[in-house]
């Protein structure tokens, strides 16, 4: 890898400069759209291909599927939207992970905490026990699970246990308790979100309830339109003032992106995709889940938190001395984790309609360690975005639910994701390794 | 002796006539283990300042005291003159010292602009004021002609050794340091990004701070020191002008803690032996 600095190695000034050109993410470098994609492509052959595979991963998911789905279901809108749900608890247990993982900590407990933030809501809204408002019940398991968070962040970075272990012991901890908190009230473990209540509704509604088309359509146009602005005057001012800037093309072609896609996925949900009378509209779940990654990418990427964040995962060192107070950042990061591995619960009791002791936290960690891992975000630490556990979450589901639609039975589902995972795995690994050898040869 | 010293100093600073950073009688134990013993030490302003000594002579514990990771146990520290406790790495840079560590303690994964600003980032209503940092970010590095860099918002890890060791002393004098450490800046690094380095050294120096280097390499040590200060298992045995010393009496004072050819030196310095 032509990696070293040019005047020691390389006095081919040519040569220099096409080694500076490998080390530098194209966007900040160039001034022309051809430019950008010449650094990009330089970029991805040099092992850091950023999203890219996962996209391609949705394209041939998608391709193989549609091809061999019995009357080519796959992209049909009742399937896409089905998908949708499906792949929504996971890219939410993923986008928690992250937290853990941009440390480079793990927490193995995501599943099961989460199982108890639904077992609170389901149990809290019951009309025949507790009878409380839908809201104040998302809240409680909220504000349960953001303290088990602080419980696990706690001794994780106090006591300095390793987050495998705590969160390990976390995993058989809730499980526990997930069974404990569904033996209460009478309805013999089978707490479940049917019935006429409208409080309940609100609850099953999460998942399965819609919003009307027009309405879909205003919503996103406001939402696509704010986006976009704020995209283009960003952009903009900083070009003006002569700071680091995509150029103009590329902004365009990134706002053109996002409403392409946005029109596709309302125009596909906007499809009555009932076999008898009219189902339409964007399920509630899609901005749900939105809304979590928008907070969360803002967090992350726009805030002194996040920066510290991915300065601990990248060199803790470095942030210690920076004054900064790394067992605070750290035992948030676990809160925030427990918090959306709550929101991740709630609604995977909503697509269940209820909670059983049949809910597998243990399985739902796995996919959700394993959506982050292929959407790009690494297991060493410091590198990752919320954007991966959407990407990794749709491939997961989309392998899923395609395998369904084929009548595969689980086992080859849970084969295909493993060896999904080890592909990502291996990708996250070598692009790692060149970085590392790079700057040692650097040095 | 510490008059001796004091009146050199004076003596020796060409501007301020006071040096910047005065250490006088520093003591460090840990446990039974004496690290420094009764050390002076004096760094000018506008002067580079090389501290020299064999391993384990107590360079870096001194530098930790300075920089207020190490508590002192005796001793006094007077900066611009006036006397003043260092408790902490914040009184430290409070005051305006700044410490560059020989792994620099840059996070890989950040830009340029995110690590000069790891830990003092300028926030604008909760959010990042990435504009602002980055203008000023790129003007201090172009204050210090640190040109090489194609873009300050590429990552640290895609940058070369010195290229790395360049952006952390950007980010060590940008917050208007008055003195700076560097421990070891060029250790790592092949001969055109050891120039490079000790040129911007130099720059840091032109600008009127106080820069103290720590360095085991006595061809950088004779090619930008001002002064030199030799440290021989936790004394301070030597410290005067560079012109005052050669390679030859440098090395016996790091490995002997006095020098047989000091003649011409000891009638100006006098401080070797000392304690």
């Amino acid at each position: 890898m032509a990696r070293a600095e040019a005047p020691e190695s390389a006095p081919d000034p040519t040569a220099a400069a096409e080694a500076a050109e490998l080390e530098l993410p194209p966007e900040i470098v160039a001034q022309s759209l051809g430019q950008w994609f010449r650094g990009w492509m330089v970029r991805i052959r040099s092992g850091d291909s950023g999203v890219l595979p996962v996209i391609l991963g949705l394209v041939i998911i998608t391709l193989v599927f549609e091809a061999v789905s019995p009357h080519n279901l796959f992209l049909s809108a009742g399937n896409l939207v089905n998908l949708f749900q499906q792949s929504a608890v996971i890219m939410v247990l993923a986008m928690a992970e992250i937290f853990a993982l941009l440390l480079g900590e793990i927490d193995l407990s995501v599943g099961y905490v989460g199982a108890v933030g639904g077992v609170i809501a389901v149990q809290l809204v019951q009309p025949r026990t507790t009878n409380w408002p839908w809201w104040a019940a998302i809240i409680a398991a909220l504000l349960v699970c953001a303290v088990i968070g602080g419980w696990q962040g706690t001794l994780i970075t106090r006591l300095r246990l390793p987050s495998l272990i705590v969160t390990l012991a976390g995993l058989l901890v809730f499980n526990g308790l997930m069974l404990i908190l569904l033996l209460l009230g009478p309805f013999s473990g089978y707490p479940n979100l049917a019935g006429l209540s409208s409080n309940l509704q609100v609850l099953y509604k999460l998942m399965w309830g819609a919003i009307d088309p027009i309405v879909s359509w205003i919503g996103m146009v406001v939402v696509v339109g704010l986006v976009g602005f704020l995209l283009w005057s960003g952009d903009s001012r900083r070009r003006r003032s002569g700071l680091v800037a995509p150029p103009v093309s590329l902004t365009l072609m990134k706002i053109a992106l996002i409403a392409i896609v946005s029109v596709v996925v309302v125009g596909i949900c906007n499809i009555n995709r009932a076999n008898t009378g009219v189902v339409e509209g964007v399920p509630w779940v899609i901005p749900i889940v939105l809304f979590v990654f928008g907070a969360w990418m803002l967090l992350l990427q726009r805030t002194q938190f996040g920066r510290y964040v991915y300065a601990i995962g990248g060199n803790p060192e470095a942030a210690r001395r920076a004054g900064i107070k790394l067992a605070a950042i750290r035992t948030w990061c676990f809160v925030l984790c427990s918090l959306t591995a709550g929101i991740g619960g709630i609604l995977y009791a909503s697509y269940l309609g209820g909670m059983s002791n049949n809910v597998n936290g243990g399985q739902l960690v796995l996919y959700a360690v394993a959506a982050a891992v292929i959407g790009g975000t690494s297991l060493f630490g410091g590198r990752g975005k919320v954007l991966h556990g959407l990407l990794g979450g749709l491939v997961i589901g989309g392998i899923y639910n395609g395998l369904y639609l084929l009548s595969f039975d689980v086992q080859w589902t849970f084969i295909v994701t493993g060896f999904v995972l080890l592909v990502a795995a291996t990708i996250d690994s070598l692009s790692r390794r060149s970085a590392t050898s790079g700057s040692a040869a650097r040095v | 002796m510490a008059q001796d010293t004091v009146a050199r100093a004076v003596r020796d600073a060409p501007v301020s006539g006071e040096s910047l950073l005065k250490a006088r009688g520093i003591e460090k134990h840990f446990g039974p283990v004496q690290a420094l013993t009764s050390v002076d030490l004096d760094l000018p302003a506008g002067q580079i300042t090389a501290l020299c000594g064999d391993n384990g002579a107590g360079k870096s514990v001194l530098t930790k005291c300075v920089a207020g990771i190490y508590q002192i146990d005796h001793g006094q520290f007077f900066w611009e003159g006036q006397p003043v406790q260092i408790h902490g790495p914040r009184d430290a840079s409070r005051l305006g010292i700044e410490t560059v560590y020989q792994d620099l303690a840059l996070a890989d994964n950040l830009d340029i602009v995110q690590n000069m600003f790891l830990g003092r980032e300028n926030v604008r209503n909760g959010f990042l004021n990435e504009d602002d940092m980055e203008r000023a970010a790129s003007k201090t590095l172009a204050n210090l002609r640190v040109t090489t860099v194609r873009s300050i918002r590429q990552p640290v890890a895609s940058l070369s050794g010195g290229q790395r060791q360049s952006v952390a002393v950007a980010k060590a004098v940008m917050w208007n340091s008055k003195l700076v450490m560097l421990d070891e800046p060029t250790a790592a690094l092949g001969v055109v990004q050891t120039n490079m380095v000790l040129e911007l050294v130099r720059r840091l120096r032109d600008r009127g701070l106080a820069v103290m280097v720590i360095s085991h390499n006595l061809n950088d040590v004779f090619q930008v020191a001002d002064r030199i200060a030799v440290l021989y298992l936790g004394r301070m045995v030597a410290q005067d002008r560079a012109s005052a010393f050669d390679r030859q009496s440098v090395v016996e004072y790091m490995t002997t803690g006095t020098s047989s050819r000091g003649q011409r030196v000891d009638g100006e310095a006098g401080t070797h032996g000392a304690g």
